[in-house]
């Protein structure tokens, strides 16, 4: 038989020549890590991505275990998961996995995505994966939404009691909607099933089909870096751009690191702290859910009280409601609010420094305050940083332009 | 770099302010002491167990626990568990029941007495603590006694024989509000002696509130040991990692 | 001679990484494999089944449930127990060589720790089906009485012993046993052995 070469190159032993032949293995490789250009002076925020891989990949690992043994019925939900705390050997541990990665899968997102503010990451041409990621943000939020209810605790129950609600405030198809969500007149053991058919099957797939979007558009245009410099611009005789390293070996060798410090943050929380003072794990959500006793603090999780503070900031419920949404799609738009002559934040000036730093204030404030109760200088507070919040977004064009920006160098800039 | 100083100050800052979140039994009418119980305490646990089944199961069940996983994490026999904690229970793979029917507990105290499986996780082992020792006598209550931290309470001062009786003090403050004055508890002054000293009794609290926390998560006896060794294995691997990392970027300009 | 040491170190260095994030790996997938194992509360439901034989008549068999599968006790008449050596040509395993089917105090005529009580599983061997029970003597000249599975026909006699030529391939499953007293059987060893 004669021995037909591969176009690219020499194949490592038959095996792998077996399988290039006939599917695109070697390809795929080289075009995605092994000559898969990316710059070299990436820093400490760039490692957020991986680690969101490996976040969701933990979800759905330690997610599948728990539907092994989890019931979604009113009547067997909660003394299911006391079942796996409890009689499933080391189910316990499954379950903290799970806990403690859905917190951690928004702080990585939240420091993902702050990583393209700072360095204009969805500026032209990476608007799209800026916008598949949103994408990815939204699905994420219904996700934790719809798992959050799985455990039907006090908490589970009354916080999408509130939440199902806002929907009534649609005005004509609000009503209808609201029990077209719950299934039911209220919520019930047929909006738990729903729900656990949402979480564990239609939004985990939506998720894996939109990361996997995500990377294909990040690649076709290459990884943006912290001077925001677009790399491709300086490429030597052999097509490699000159600031631009292989991701594998270098990009992945240092992402390992990274990887193994979120694993000692991750695994001491797991073991030493998994309800973290009361966020990770909601004190009430260890009463069994009691549709005739609200709890005396209602509020959702803690990744979504930033959003939460600023529905109640508003007194008006379809406002409210619309104010959240509002600010949860804002962002989207930041390719086209941003006009800055730069991308990095490194380059520009004391207006977007201000503005950023502004903005970052105003949604940990707001995240704090979704906690308080609704009165007094809570709401006032509530309802200066929400005005802060938009203003960041919708003077972006204005003050974008007439910030004073520093030269963008025309190589990278790394120390080693 | 400047930039993420200042970022993580800035984090770290609000999260002081935010604090711990608020337990779900809200803001408490009365200080509470700290429980100070030592869940690797074994024969703490075990008195505790004894205090539990003789002075709680009858009403509450703590319907998620069984006796042999019990007996096996407080190093107690099978025989020791039949013939000292086991009475409403069959074989040692039973969980605890309460010996009181729904029946009866609604119509002697208007509700059945809630299972106590995992109520230190959401109301605090502090609470419980407190909880147990904040009954005062009220002759208008149906018990003939009230609870500080849970007003209205239908369950009995059952621990009362061990403590003696005691009076609670309340003054008037004007409210918050502005709307009247409200009732507020200042201390317990003690009516009759109990058949226990006050340390002696504290202990007896200690120790059955240290078993009702080993009873919301049995876990907990495990999971930081396996924690230790998973950290300590993670450090290592993270040393080569970093040692490998630092070889392959020696190539980078 | 720094390459070489370099390449060597680097080599060195990443198989130490990998041998160490695949031992990770290998510790990390301990609790998502134990979790597969019966858990403590299939245990308790999988514990063993006491069946009151006082009150049962010569030749009366009743059923029971014991992890989920079906039992049948059968306490036999002396005269049952006579044919039970009548009927030992007819059978493919009439010494129950076949040690996978009944505890080693089942191995005898009886199949059983008490000749009169039978205690056997009412699985048929050959796919599952619960055989039907045909105490009496005959038509057919090769019966003495026994279980007959309507499915595909198989048949055992009244020690839950395959007849040759039937699909069933192996006797009855004999479950675990014992008399915790004279007139009652636990079925089912105790939780946690075997």
């Amino acid at each position: 038989m004669s021995r037909i070469e591969s176009e690219i190159g020499t194949p490592k032993g038959g095996f792998i020549k077996w399988i290039d032949d006939r599917f695109p293995f070697t390809k795929t490789m080289k075009h995605h890590a092994t000559e898969y250009y990316a710059s070299k002076n990436f820093n400490f925020w760039y490692f957020f991505g991986v680690i969101a891989f490996v976040v969701l990949f933990i979800q759905l690992f330690t997610g599948i275990f728990l539907t092994m043994n989890y019931k979604p019925s009113a009547a067997e939900a909660f003394a299911s998961v006391e079942y796996i705390m409890r009689d499933v050997e080391l189910g316990w541990l499954i379950r903290y996995m799970h806990s403690t990665g859905a917190s951690a899968f928004f702080i990585v997102i939240y420091i993902h995505m702050y990583r393209a503010m700072l360095y204009g990451s969805y500026r032209k041409p990476r608007e799209l994966i800026w916008l598949i990621g949103m994408l990815i943000f939204f699905v994420m939020m219904a996700e934790a939404f719809a798992g959050y209810l799985l455990p039907w605790g006090q908490m589970s129950y009354w916080g999408a009691q509130v939440i199902i609600s806002l929907f009534g405030a649609i005005p004509v198809i609000g009503e209808t909607l609201v029990e077209y969500i719950r299934g039911d007149y209220s919520i019930s053991d047929i909006t738990l099933n729903r729900f656990f058919a949402l979480h564990v099957i239609a939004l985990p797939m939506a998720l894996i089909a939109l990361v996997f979007v995500h990377i294909v558009a990040l690649h076709e245009v290459g990884s943006n870096n912290p001077d925001g410099v677009e790399i491709k611009d300086h490429k030597g005789p052999d097509g490699v751009p000159l600031d631009g390293i292989a991701f594998h070996p270098y990009h992945t060798s240092k992402d390992l690191v990274a990887l193994i410090v979120f694993l000692m943050f991750f695994c001491g929380v797991v073991f030493f702290a998994p309800e973290m003072g009361g966020y990770f794990l909601e004190y009430a959500n260890f009463d069994p859910a009691d549709t005739r006793v609200t709890p005396a603090h209602i509020q959702p999780v803690w990744y979504f009280t930033p959003f939460y503070a600023m529905l109640r900031a508003v007194p008006d419920k379809l406002i409210g409601a619309m104010t959240m949404g509002a600010a949860v799609l804002l962002p989207m738009l930041l390719p086209w609010l941003d006009r800055s002559r730069v991308k990095s934040i490194r380059y520009r000036g004391w207006i977007y420094k201000s503005a950023l730093a502004t903005f970052t204030v105003s949604f940990l404030t707001l995240g704090w305050l979704g906690m308080q109760p609704v009165t007094g200088l809570f709401v006032i507070l509530a309802r200066i940083f929400t005005l802060l919040y938009f203003g960041f977004f919708l003077l972006m064009p204005y003050y974008t332009v007439i910030d004073k920006t520093k030269q963008v160098p025309e190589r990278v800039v790394w120390h080693g | 770099m400047d930039r993420s100083r200042t970022i993580a100050a800035l984090l770290a800052s609000v999260l002081l302010v935010a604090g711990s979140n608020s337990w779900a039994a809200g803001d408490s009418a009365m200080e509470l002491a700290p429980a100070n119980n030592d869940v690797s305490d074994t024969a703490s646990l075990q008195r505790g167990a004894r205090n539990f089944m003789n002075y709680c199961s009858g009403c509450h069940s703590a319907k998620y626990v069984r006796f042999n996983r019990m007996g096996r994490d407080l190093g107690l026999t099978e025989e020791q568990l039949i013939e000292n904690l086991m009475f409403n229970a069959e074989v040692p793979y039973d969980t605890i029941q309460r010996t009181m029917t729904d029946e009866d507990a609604i119509r002697w105290f208007g509700k059945p007495p809630p299972d106590l499986s995992v109520t230190p996780r959401s109301r605090g082992i502090d609470y419980v603590f407190n909880f147990l020792q904040a009954f005062y006598v009220d002759p208008e209550s149906p018990t003939g006694v009230d609870n500080v931290l849970l007003p209205g309470t239908s369950m009995p001062d059952v621990l009362w024989e061990m403590r003696g009786y005691q009076r609670a003090i309340f003054t008037a403050h004007e409210s918050d509000s502005g709307d009247g004055a409200e009732l507020v508890f200042e201390r317990f002054e003690p009516v009759t002696a109990g058949n226990m000293s006050h340390d002696d009794f504290q202990t007896f609290v200690r120790d059955t509130v240290n078993f009702l926390d080993y009873m919301s998560e049995p876990a907990q006896l495990r999971r930081k040991a396996i924690g230790v060794w998973v950290l300590i294995f993670l450090a290592v691997f993270l040393v080569l990692a970093v040692m490998l990392k630092k070889q392959i970027w020696k190539d980078v300009s | 001679m720094t390459d070489d040491v370099d390449r060597n170190r680097r080599h060195f260095l990443t198989v130490a990484t990998a041998v160490t994030g695949g031992a990770g790996i290998a510790l990390a997938s301990i609790p998502f494999i134990t979790s597969l194992k019966p858990s403590a509360r299939a245990e308790a439901l999988g514990a063993p089944v006491e069946v009151a034989v006082g009150s049962l008549e010569p030749g009366e068999m009743i059923r029971v449930l014991w992890r989920g599968r079906l039992v049948f006790v059968l306490r036999r008449s002396d005269e049952m127990l006579s044919r039970l050596s009548q009927v030992t040509e007819y059978l493919d395993d009439p010494e129950s060589s076949n040690t996978d089917q009944q505890p080693v105090y089942a191995v005898n005529e009886f199949r059983s720790r008490k000749p009169e009580f039978l205690v056997v599983e009412g699985s048929c061997t050959h796919l599952g089906c619960a055989p039907l029970e045909q105490f009496e003597v005959g038509p057919a000249a090769d019966w003495f009485g026994g279980f007959f599975c309507p499915c595909h026909g198989s048949k055992f006699d009244l020690s839950g012993r395959v007849y040759k030529g039937v699909p069933a391939p192996t006797n009855l499953r004999v479950p675990p046993h014992r008399f915790i007293q004279d007139d009652v059987i636990m079925i089912g060893a105790e939780p946690g052995t075997a």
